[in-house]
């Protein structure tokens, strides 16, 4: 029987001291009861001799310095782990929320995790098949990488990663190993009903883990959801050999959790009010992604993040950027001209792509082929931004060359339907047509082999 | 004296003790029954502030700090070469061997491997005055580098006796000296330096020759000296790692030390796999035979972040003692910097701007000026380089950790984010950019690449900078409004931009350029300038110039023209002639 400690010295939002605890440690969970009834957990985020300051998951309404008693558990935060939990639904902290029971298993897992020894890790080079045009041909996610979709409030993030989860998920290499962990962090209600909907629409939800911390649940129990859910994704991977596709959403909400609690704790903070290791914070969840040596499985990361006021300098995307291997990033314009994904091409990336693509994984014009798209876009750019000022009749004809291939870049390639599954062929053929509208001394990307062979102008069809 | 502790708290990375202790400034303490690795970092009459090196979780109050009365270290001898560490020198290999695929706290592995025998051959006698820096040995390291073993700075004797040429363990004694105070001391081939501490040489040198790259817009528009340093700023996806890769694959110093300070380990596997297996076109070894590469990934633990770039540095000045050409690729110097933040803002320090502390620019000008061409202990000539990358918030470069940077650097790479994201790689921007080694440099282009180059190369960048005066103009009123003379800049700029500026590092050709091909690239653009020039000035109008596919065909040189074969180049000039004739006899 573990001593219990009666009483609190303190309480400050979602923090509470504690005086004259005897052998606590470091990032160790509490269980406190309140009246006797309620119970909430804790870990213990500073540690003296003498007292412990503790952080709640949970709400500290009700709570008094008299009527609370706390347990030190003696371990740090941990889940209890087995092939069951696919198919089930969780609470951000890993207790299950949809009646089906509890987790029974002799694994469990402290949710920190552990670095990934660097020499251990295999260099991601799978690319995975996702349907849209703009990412497979331009920012090719591979299997074991981290790539976020950097998004803005009102933009259709969800329906593009529920329809990406769903057709990777039928991909040719779909089968028993493939499955989906779900986190959500201070997501509103419709927007975990749509994907859990969504998943169950598509057939996959037996294959979904899903970690749920909704908008109105408590603000501290977010910034341990993708731990938790990043625990059971390594299990399943590295454990259970199978291939984990885990979507985080929202990135934001987590962030504002931790500054919502640094202040509290009355930290020093460096960037529009953000603690100085938000960027530290944010790694040890990004770099769970990753494939180890010698194991079959992996776990490929796609975080979603809702850029405040549409800023991509903001401090939660700018330190994302600089951890994930690339980011896809919506732009409100292209919604605006109703074209689905409105995936904004040219500050999107892929950091992997190179090695994943080309001869003997998807084709041999692959790179050359995404090199010179990306840079005849970026012509688009300066054409419309020429036409602006003097305007669309005054261009030279190169120029309004430029501008049919960007409209048509935009809604052939970029833009799809919202069930349109393509396959890799199909979107490298559209780029080459794509190419046909302008002359081929423009093309200064291809290697000149490779010009011959698929480059077809269409001369004709323009006008 | 062995002199412990008691933890009295624990705020993440930092540990503290209360009460008075003997400890000393940075002296390095194992924390805890785990024993995991700390530095002191402040002494107060009655609290003492510890920093530790791993992850702090179920550490407790009450349990034991001792002290083990060196500063924090590295091991220096044979072995450091083809290998890869965390922050603090700890072989992530061995540390996979006994912890698995994770890297978990409190692993016992030694540096460097000590039972390894390594066949050595001595270099002093019994009798010989030796003193900080004489060469005591030479081992074989890798198939590419000669390790020297030298007498540690604070040793001053006569050698008393050596043991004969044969295979000796990193610890086993193999030359005993009498210091100056009639003491004997037995030598290993094993020294220790503290990592904060630069090593001694005895006098540094101006840097006068280049550190040669193979890339274009380092080589030629904004080199970077031997001994010199450079900084690469640039947002994220602007191409700061494979800036520093190439730098590290193709450029000719003789080792390469690899940080990977804070940023992805995906990337770290990446060289790991690729250095392996590239080989060195100098020396015919695979990369790795000359590289060391220390990873402390982002999601490591911060405090070895600080710790990593002092380690790499202090790796680099032991091979430069032994006359070595040493460039230290530091990848990021600003996850570096906010180590530094995320620490001082556990300890409540009064922070300056945006967070970070007071001392930034002091910590970074002292690493900075760590690099350098010197004259060593020896009497050998070494350099280190270093090349840090800067990844500032936003991409914004007025920020902290950029302008404290670029205030003791000498080179200055600036990336740009719309360069990049029309995928023009290196998106090393010309009018941001600059190097202040030119001036240094210029006689050893005269004397080894040839008299013009200095001169081809203004020539270039006036053209450029030309262009960008130009593009003012044509971004409000369209381009066909110019008169001829300056559409024909706007077409020669092109031709630099796309023809040699922009290199790619996935051609088996162009990845790595010889200066050679260098010059005469450059040579190729400015005649076809001259030429064109001189049709302009006849009222030859641009249409009828670029009717001729001349222009188009200067650009693709850079893949057409193999690097061993500058003499096609004679064919460009030739055929330029011919474009000048047949508009000529056209238009006449």
């Amino acid at each position: 029987m573990s001593i219990q400690y009666l009483g609190l010295s303190e309480i400050n939002g979602p923090l509470i001291a504690l005086e004259g605890v005897q052998d606590a440690s470091y990032e160790e969970i509490v269980e406190i009861t309140i009246d006797g009834k309620r119970e909430e957990l804790g870990r213990i985020v500073e540690c003296y001799a003498d007292k412990a300051v503790i952080q709640v998951f949970g709400s500290t309404d009700n709570m008094s310095l008299r009527n609370t008693h706390t347990k030190l558990t003696g371990h740090p935060m941990e889940i209890a782990l087995s092939p069951d939990i696919l198919g089930r639904t969780f609470n951000g902290i890993g207790e299950p929320i949809d009646g089906l029971g509890e987790i029974v298993s002799d694994i469990h897992r402290n949710v920190n995790g552990q670095p990934m020894n660097p020499v251990e890790r295999e260099y991601p080079r799978n690319y995975i098949r996702t349907g849209f045009s703009a990412i497979d041909g331009l920012t090719t996610l591979i299997r074991g990488q981290k790539l976020p979709i950097f998004s803005g409030n009102g933009l259709p993030h969800d329906q593009l990663a529920a329809q990406l989860v769903k057709q990777a998920s039928l991909g040719e290499d779909s089968g028993e190993e493939f499955a989906v962990v779900f986190a959500a962090m201070g997501v509103k209600h419709d927007v975990a009903d749509f994907f859990q909907r969504t998943f169950e629409e598509s057939g996959v939800s037996e294959h979904v883990t899903m970690f749920l911390n909704l908008a109105n649940d408590p603000v501290v129990e977010r910034l341990i959801t993708p731990k938790v859910a990043l625990t059971a994704a390594e299990y399943l991977a590295f454990e259970c050999n199978m291939h984990i596709l885990v979507v985080l959403t929202d990135m934001t909400s987590f962030a504002e959790a931790m500054r919502e609690v640094s202040s509290s704790k009355g930290e020093i903070p460096s960037r529009k009010g953000y603690p100085g290791y938000l960027y530290s914070e944010l790694a040890t969840i990004y770099e769970r992604a990753g494939i180890i040596r010698g194991k079959e499985g992996s776990v490929t990361q796609i975080p979603i993040l809702t850029m405040p006021n549409d800023d991509i300098t903001h401090p939660i995307p700018d330190l994302t950027g600089y951890i994930t291997e690339g980011q896809v990033v919506l732009d409100r314009v292209l919604h605006g001209q109703n074209i689905y994904p409105p995936i904004s091409v040219l500050p999107s990336l892929s950091r992997l792509m190179k090695d994943g693509i080309g001869e003997g994984f998807t084709r041999e014009d692959h790179q050359d082929l995404a090199n010179q798209l990306f840079s005849a876009y970026a012509k688009v750019g300066d054409a419309r931004a020429l036409a602006s000022v003097i305007g669309e009749d005054e261009l030279s004809p190169i120029d309004k060359k430029y501008l049919v291939f960007g409209r048509a870049f935009e809604e052939k390639f970029v833009g799809q339907g919202r069930n349109e599954n393509r396959t890799i062929i199909e979107t490298l053929d559209m780029g080459w047509e794509l190419l046909g509208l302008l002359p081929r001394e423009e093309l200064d990307r291809i290697d000149t082999k490779i010009l011959d062979k698929y480059y077809r102008p269409q001369e004709g069809k323009e006008a | 004296m062995i002199r412990t502790a008691e933890i009295y708290g624990i705020n993440g990375p930092v540990v503290y003790i209360k009460g008075s202790t003997d400890f000393k400034m940075a002296e390095m303490v194992y924390v805890g029954k785990e024993r995991l690795v700390g530095e002191v970092i402040e002494l107060e009459r009655d609290r003492t502030t510890i920093q530790v090196f791993e992850e702090t979780t179920g550490l407790k109050p009450g349990e034991t700090v001792t002290a083990t009365g060196d500063a924090i270290s590295v091991t220096l001898a044979p072995g450091i070469l083809n290998n890869i560490f965390d922050g603090i020198e700890r072989p992530l290999e061995e540390i996979a061997k006994e912890s698995g695929a994770f890297i978990s706290r409190g692993t016992k592995v030694s540096s460097l491997d000590t039972e390894k025998l390594w066949e050595t051959h001595m270099t002093v006698k019994p009798g010989d005055t030796v003193s900080g820096g004489t060469i005591i040995c030479q081992v074989q390291e890798t198939a590419a580098i000669v390790h020297k073993c030298m007498v540690p700075p604070d040793v001053k004797g006569t050698v008393l006796s050596v043991a004969p040429d044969g295979n000796y363990t990193i610890q086993d004694p193999i030359v005993k000296v009498q210091l100056m105070d009639g003491s004997e001391r037995e030598l290993t081939m094993m020294q220790k330096w503290p990592i904060r501490i630069p090593r001694p040489a005895r006098k540094r040198y101006a840097c006068t020759k280049p550190l040669v790259t193979g890339q274009r817009i380092l080589d030629t528009l904004f080199p970077i000296a031997k001994g010199g340093t450079a900084a690469v700023p640039g947002g994220f996806g602007t191409g700061k790692t494979m800036t520093q890769h190439q730098i590290a694959k193709w450029s000719d110093a003789d080792i390469i030390i690899y940080i990977g300070c804070g940023e992805r380990g995906n990337e770290m596997t990446q060289v790991l796999e690729d250095f392996s297996k590239l080989i060195d076109p100098k020396s015919g070894n695979p990369l790795m035979d000359r590289t060391t590469l220390i990873a402390n990934t982002s999601n490591m633990p911060v405090a070895a972040r600080e710790a990593s770039i002092y380690t790499g540095v202090t790796l680099a000045e032991y091979y430069r003692d032994m006359g070595y050409d040493v460039a230290i690729m530091a990848d990021s110097t600003s996850r570096w910097a906010e180590a530094l933040r995320e620490l001082s803002g556990r300890l409540e320090e009064m922070p300056a701007e945006e967070g970070f502390p007071a001392y930034l620019a002091s910590r970074l000008s002292a690493f900075y000026e760590r690099a350098g061409m010197m004259l060593n202990l020896n009497g050998t000539e070494g350099s280190v380089s270093i090349i840090g990358a800067v990844s500032p918030q936003g991409g914004d470069f007025s920020e902290p950790v950029t302008q404290n940077t670029k205030r003791f650097v000498r080179c200055f790479w600036g990336l740009d984010k719309s360069l990049a994201y029309a995928r023009h790689f290196p998106a090393i921007h010309w009018l941001t950019s600059y190097s202040e080694y030119l001036t240094d440099l210029a006689p050893w282009y005269k004397d080894y690449v040839s008299r013009d180059f200095v001169d081809c190369r203004n020539q270039l960048m006036a053209i450029l900078n030309q262009e960008s005066a130009l593009m003012e103009i044509v971004k409000l009123i369209g381009s066909d409004v110019l008169p001829d003379d300056q559409k024909l800049v706007l077409e020669i700029a092109k031709v630099i931009r796309l023809g040699f500026l922009q290199q790619n590092a996935f051609h088996p050709d162009d990845t790595c350029v010889p200066m050679e091909k260098q010059l005469k690239m450059m040579q190729v653009i400015l005649y076809l300038n001259t030429k064109a020039r001189t049709l302009v000035t006849m009222n030859m109008p641009i249409s009828v110039l670029k009717e001729e596919n001349i222009f188009e065909k200067v650009i693709a040189m850079k893949y057409d023209i193999p690097n061993d074969k500058p003499e096609l180049f004679d064919d460009y000039m030739k055929e330029i002639d011919a474009f000048y004739e047949r508009v000529l006899e056209k238009n006449a």
